[in-house]
């Protein structure tokens, strides 16, 4: 009885708590975005986001006009994607072994993957510039080498990187609990069943894997699209990101503007995890 | 008959620990055979090793005259039957069966083709779209034997197939894989640690513990001539006493002579004599040949299985007429009841009713200093 009692109570802790610091502020950003400064309501901040242009000035010269927060939203997108396709593609492999190795071996793996975690997001971002810099470490050394200088801080590369070590870990972590959890019988059984070390992958792996895929690509895409620091520092403020734009409306005190990008950027984040989630269902299985 | 595999001296170590101690086994084709022996006696290694997942230390695998110990499994004409099935979680029942098919790359047609008969086969027709996680242990079973012979494969690998399966399902399955292996003449090995189940299948059973094979021979055989302790008490049920021959035929034992059938001993040669418990007949105190007190009696169904008290050692004996507990009774042995079996690094362990198993015995003697 009364563990069932406390039990209970945990559950309206939890609907509690989730209801004042989640739901509480999406009303609160939904409401912002419809409304206009008298607190009116009105679509004009949600119809300036498509519609708002800009002039952009081409390398040769010519100057284009562009929808500017489409503009912004696509490139967010762009470099969020790379980002996510690195750290999966290297993530993957990594958790892989990581779930393969003997149980001393994981631990160690897995608090080297933690330990970045643990800094400083801002400070990790600062370390990556002074790594970058044109007169930073890398340069240091392949400048000895008589190689360079590269120029690097400042490029989209630059960008990319922070992102990728940025929110790593959040891709190996669901890889590799799905990973470990995996039957090893099953290689076994595919190997048997004439598969060689490839087909296994293709065939029997990945296909288990896909839910720490997904989880794993919507952990890194989503933060990656909505960064705005990283694209500061590292793109020396270049490459305006959709993050940037949300900051620099709501430094500029254009709350209302600020919440119908975030609400936007939303709608589309929470379409697409569901048309992912549609489309892989048949392959995700529900089992143990 | 044709030799499909042949074990050469294999032998196997992990971490140290040797677990096949230079086993050499031929097995031929179209024949049902079974690896027989409690958990830990290298049969599930043996078969892994024919399956190409573990490779021998010594000693080599021979396939059909060819050496393959190196040949990694998805190059072997070998399939198995995985302990718990081991089917794909994420494929249905047809796509499980068609998964080699698809390696093989096979027109579509032809894979519904071959998948669909094997399917009507271990009668699965109709199952086809089921998930594979939503089957009875019964019906995953039939996908995993299905699956490992669609390829057609020279040799099946059984790794306790039916361990999972309630008793009656069991029995069905047995009969089931059999008429499976007789009627697409595959060569069968099967693994099992239940010896009812090695009797019932089997064209030959070899008996493994400790890593060593200790007999190997038809089930009537083993049955009926253990060549030692460990084979007479792990298949079925025996009454093993030390005994000595005086002469061709004649044995004697706790303080009787017998007549028996065994020859080629030496005289006075110290033998270990095994009575299997449904040969002992029950005769009046003062007509037996040995007496003894009844100090259980438990009723079995088809019989009462009796343990008698003689002379110190509790005696097993199987009957259908009723006895009571503390009774005085003598037994009476035919020639052809006795089988004496030189002695091995076995004699004395087993065949004595105190307890039934082992781990009873060593529970209530913890550390074992007492015996010997």
């Amino acid at each position: 009885m009364r563990k069932k009692h406390s039990g209970r109570l945990a559950i309206t802790q939890y609907s509690v708590w989730s209801f004042l610091f989640v739901v509480v502020p999406l009303i609160f950003i939904a409401y912002y975005a419809f409304t206009d400064n008298n607190f009116s309501f009105t679509t004009e901040n949600i119809t300036r986001f498509f519609t708002a242009t800009s002039n952009l000035t081409e390398d040769d010269g010519t100057v284009r006009e562009v929808r500017t927060y489409i503009l912004i939203f696509m490139r967010s997108l762009k470099l969020a994607a790379i980002s996510t396709a690195i750290s999966l593609l290297l993530g993957y492999p990594i958790a892989y072994i990581m779930a393969r190795a003997s149980e001393k071996a994981q631990k160690t793996m897995m608090t080297l993957v933690m330990i970045p975690m643990w800094m400083n997001f801002l400070i990790r971002t600062y370390a990556w510039m002074t790594i970058l810099q044109d007169t930073g470490i890398i340069n240091g050394i392949i400048g000895k080498l008589g190689i360079g200088p590269l120029h690097m801080i400042g490029t989209e590369t630059a960008v990319v990187i922070g992102m990728v070590y940025d929110y790593f870990p959040y891709m190996i972590l669901p890889l590799y609990s799905i990973m470990a959890k995996m039957d090893t019988r099953l290689f076994e059984a595919a190997r048997d069943l004439g598969c060689n070390s490839f087909g296994v992958l293709r065939r029997v792996i990945f296909p288990l894997s896909l839910p720490g895929v997904i989880s794993g690509v919507t952990m890194v895409l989503i933060p990656s699209i909505s960064t705005f620091y990283i694209s500061q520092k590292l793109g020396n403020g270049k490459f305006f990101l959709i993050g940037d734009a949300i900051e620099g409306q709501y430094v500029a005190n254009n709350l209302h503007f600020a919440a119908a990008i975030a609400f936007i950027l939303m709608v589309i984040l929470l379409v697409c995890m569901a048309l992912v989630k549609y489309f892989t269902a048949k392959h995700v299985y529900g089992g143990e | 008959m044709k030799k499909i595999i042949e074990l050469k001296n294999i032998s196997k170590a992990f971490d140290g620990e040797t677990v096949l101690d230079n086993i050499s086994l031929d097995i031929y084709d179209n024949e049902f055979v079974t690896l027989l022996g409690p958990s830990g006696c290298g049969k599930t290694t043996t078969l892994r090793l024919i399956g190409g997942f573990e490779y021998p230390d010594e000693g080599d695998v021979v396939f059909m005259g060819e050496r393959i110990n190196d040949t990694p499994p998805h190059k072997r004409n070998v399939n198995t039957v995985f302990q718990k099935y081991a089917l794909f979680p994420h494929l249905n029942v047809f796509e499980n069966v068609a998964f080699p098919l698809h390696e093989r790359k096979l027109p579509k047609a032809e894979i519904k083709e071959k998948v669909d008969q094997m399917l009507s086969l271990v009668m699965l027709s109709g199952f086809a779209q089921r998930s594979v996680t939503s089957l009875s242990g019964g019906q995953q079973q039939r996908v995993a034997i299905a699956r490992a012979l669609i390829n057609h494969p020279k040799v099946l690998l059984l790794d306790e197939p039916l361990g999972a399966l309630d008793l009656k399902l069991r029995k069905d399955m047995q009969q089931e894989l059999k008429k499976i292996q007789k009627s697409t003449g595959i060569t069968f090995i099967f693994v099992t640690h239940d010896q009812e189940e090695a009797m019932s299948m089997s064209d030959t059973v070899v008996v493994m513990s400790e890593g060593k094979i200790q007999q190997i021979g038809t089930p009537q055989d083993i049955y009926n001539e253990p060549v030692n302790a460990f084979v007479a008490d792990f298949i079925g049920e025996s009454n093993i006493v030390d005994g000595v021959m005086l002469e061709d035929k004649k044995v004697k034992f706790a303080g009787h002579i017998f007549d028996c059938l065994d020859t080629g001993f030496e005289k006075n040669e110290a033998v270990d004599v095994v009575i299997r418990p449904e040969d002992v007949d029950i005769v009046p105190e003062d007509k037996g040949m040995l007496c003894g007190t009844v100090t259980s009696v438990t009723f079995m169904g088809v019989h009462y299985e009796i343990i008698v008290d003689i002379k110190g050692f509790k005696w097993m004996i199987q009957t259908t007429d009723g006895v009571e507990v503390d009774a005085k009774i003598g037994i009476y042995l035919e020639p052809d009841a006795i089988h004496i079996m030189k002695k091995s690094k076995y004699s004395g362990m087993f065949g004595d009713y105190s307890s039934f198993s082992n781990e009873l015995d060593e529970l209530s003697n913890p550390g074992g200093e007492d015996e010997e």
